[in-house]
């Protein structure tokens, strides 16, 4: 096979125009493989939550960019992440996704240990490597070594795998309110997942979901089936005014809502691929009030604070290039790119910490209506994204169009608010992609040509 | 009051297993006591279907969505439509106290989904939990515990 994108950062830069990309970007396998080795290794990208970690110990394993990682709680408090291979002969240090390893790791097929830091603690045998030139090794130096930087904003964790590069602050910027508002909607300020993710498998590529977490102009049509049945039946049922809108009326109706509902809502983009649907009202708004929580909040904040803190309703918040949250119902969803046509999305619901239990029901039902492979509503996202991800494969059309409300000279360095129908914040993600990947390359051919 | 036998409880797992088979979906509506629940923990031996994610945990008015929904013609994730097929071992009957009106059944399935050219095949235990209304048994609870539960799945379309 000819390499058509490899140690060719133009050819890249061109799948991208500024509302329009190529479908070389959702099918082809060279350029999943140059975004996970240069996109995805040099943005902040979202690992877990400590909570997932809460004692010395205790490890989870996922992947990040193509890589397995593991998390661990180190004696000194402090989360580590590093990446999950044996520096003796490859072999995953752990492979089930959490638990807690004592006082080190140790590999189950040489017994060589490691702290849960990463340092490597000891080796069986130890004088076998005696004057074998064992402390030049790769392996004699490296232990489990750690991703390029770690961050923990507020109990969430991101890694940047580069050694270099961007810092967490100027990369997510103004985009860190989203977060914020989630957290302090504990009153404690403090998030808890609340079990197991929903574990959900995508053949398609991870931008499909990722774009679609700010498209507003599909609910009304691919979800009709659903929120649409869903309206029609509660419509056709007696009721008298003693009748209790059911929770799950509140979920899913919104979904119907008519373009102009979404239009009004609007879109802010920041810059580096980040933006939120939702500025002025979401699909979340009309939740009814939780007995005691308003109370609560405003013990904690005082009154002022905590109704500017639960009248803030962004709907999506897509962090480029792998999570989206949702503030109001405490919900995250981090998109795990496999191959160029798969994906797995986890779909993780936060309690609360200090708030009454109800919050988490709503956040627990949102998830199973709404992001489950047994959702009514997931399965036609899905449906649409792998009937795209075959469609893409036609020779006739070679590109995807983004153009909803662009306008010549866009700026996406800027932060902006829009129509709630734009498909800005989709030309911000495509942006965001050719910049960190293109630079990522031409940084990789100065360091060869230096060498 | 008529009471039910142990083997109206075996019978009806089977029979709404084959309702679900042939897609009578309606006819399926008709099994459920009115306060009911079809619970699909998303956890090996989850306790708490509401303050976590389950896969599934759905009253009257959720299974009815499904159904009504299944028939759309805007469904497009069911163009065409999906089909489905149970093999169930023989029912053991846990529970068998009419006084108390309880009654639970444990099945073992294997149940295969269709659409297109994809098939998948899922294993679960199934706990059936009756009650008998006006002479009648119906479903009051069916927890179904896959055997995978944290796998991760593509679209599961129908009812196991
Ligand atoms: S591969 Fe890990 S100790 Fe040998
Ligand atoms: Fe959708």
């Amino acid at each position: 096979m000819t390499m058509k994108y490899k140690d060719n950062p133009q050819a890249v830069a061109d799948l991208v125009r500024p509302a329009e990309v190529h479908r070389d970007l959702y099918i082809d396998d060279e350029v999943f493989e140059l975004e996970m080795k240069h996109l995805f290794a040099s943005t902040w990208v979202y690992v877990g939550h400590e909570s997932q970690v809460p004692n010395a110990g205790d490890y989870f394993a996922t992947e990040v960019a193509a890589q397995p990682i593991l998390l661990a709680r180190h004696t000194d408090g402090e989360v580590y992440v590093l990446h999950n291979r044996c520096p003796h002969k490859g072999t995953k240090i752990v492979i089930d996704r959490a638990g807690n390893t004592g006082k080190f790791f140790r590999c189950p097929y040489h017994a060589w240990s490691f702290r849960t830091n990463g340092k490597l603690l000891a080796i069986p045998l130890k004088k076998g490597y005696k004057d074998t030139g064992f402390e030049q090794s790769e392996a004699g130096q490296s232990g489990l070594p750690p991703v390029g930087a770690v961050k923990n904003y507020r109990g969430f964790i991101f890694v940047r795998m580069k050694q270099e590069g961007i810092s967490f602050e100027d990369f997510f910027g103004g985009s860190l309110s989203s977060l914020d508002n989630m957290i302090d909607r504990s009153p404690v300020g403090k998030l808890e997942v609340a079990g197991p993710p929903l574990r959900y498998m995508h053949s398609c590529n991870w931008k499909m979901l990722v774009d679609n977490q700010t498209d507003t102009c599909h609910p009304m049509v691919a979800h009709e089936s659903s929120a649409g049945t869903a309206v029609e039946i509660w419509e056709s049922l007696e009721k008298d005014e003693n009748t209790k809108t059911p929770m799950a009326m509140e979920v899913i109706a919104p979904f119907m809502s008519p373009y102009e509902f979404f239009e009004d809502m609007g879109i802010r983009t920041w810059p580096n691929g980040h933006g939120h649907t939702g500025v002025h009202h979401s699909i979340h708004s009309d939740y009814s009030a939780i007995p005691g929580y308003l109370e609560m909040m405003a013990e904690a904040y005082g009154e002022e604070r905590a109704k500017a803190i639960l009248g803030e309703n962004r709907h999506n918040t897509v962090y480029f290039p792998n999570i989206m949250i949702k503030g109001p119902i405490q919900q995250l969803r981090v998109f795990i790119p496999l191959a160029a046509n798969k994906t797995l999305v986890e779909s993780y619901i936060f309690r609360l910490v200090g708030a009454p239990d109800m919050l988490l029901e709503r956040t627990a039902m949102y998830n199973r209506l709404i992001n489950a492979p047994t959702s009514i509503v997931g399965h036609d996202d899905l449906e649409m994204y792998e009937r795209a991800q075959e469609g893409l494969h036609c020779q006739e059309l070679e590109w995807v169009n983004v153009q909803r409300l662009y306008e010549e000279g866009e700026d996406l360095d800027l932060e902006a608010v829009e129509n709630g129908t734009t498909e800005r914040q989709m030309r911000n993600q495509f942006h965001a992609w050719k910049k960190f990947t293109v630079e990522s390359m031409e940084a990789e051919a100065r360091d060869l040509a230096d060498a | 009051m008529t009471l039910p036998t142990r083997d109206d409880l075996i019978d009806l797992v089977y029979h709404e297993a084959r309702v679900i088979d042939e897609g009578r979906f309606d006819e399926w509506l008709e099994l459920w006591a009115a306060d009911s629940y079809y619970w699909m923990p998303l956890d090996y031996q989850q306790e708490d279907p509401k303050n976590m994610t389950s896969l599934m945990y759905e009253d009257a008015f959720l299974r009815k969505l499904r159904v009504e929904r299944l028939k759309g013609l805007r469904t497009f994730s069911q163009k065409p439509k999906s089909r489905c097929s149970h093999v169930l071992n023989r029912p053991s009957v846990e529970a068998f106290d009419p006084k108390a009106g309880e009654f639970v059944t444990r099945t073992a399935v294997h149940y295969v989904e269709t659409r297109l050219d994809d098939q998948f095949l899922l294993a679960a235990t199934v706990h059936h939990h009756f009650e008998m209304v006006e002479d009648e048994l119906k479903i009051k609870l069916k927890r179904v515990d896959l055997l995978n539960c944290d796998a991760a799945f593509g679209n599961i379309q129908l009812f196991i």
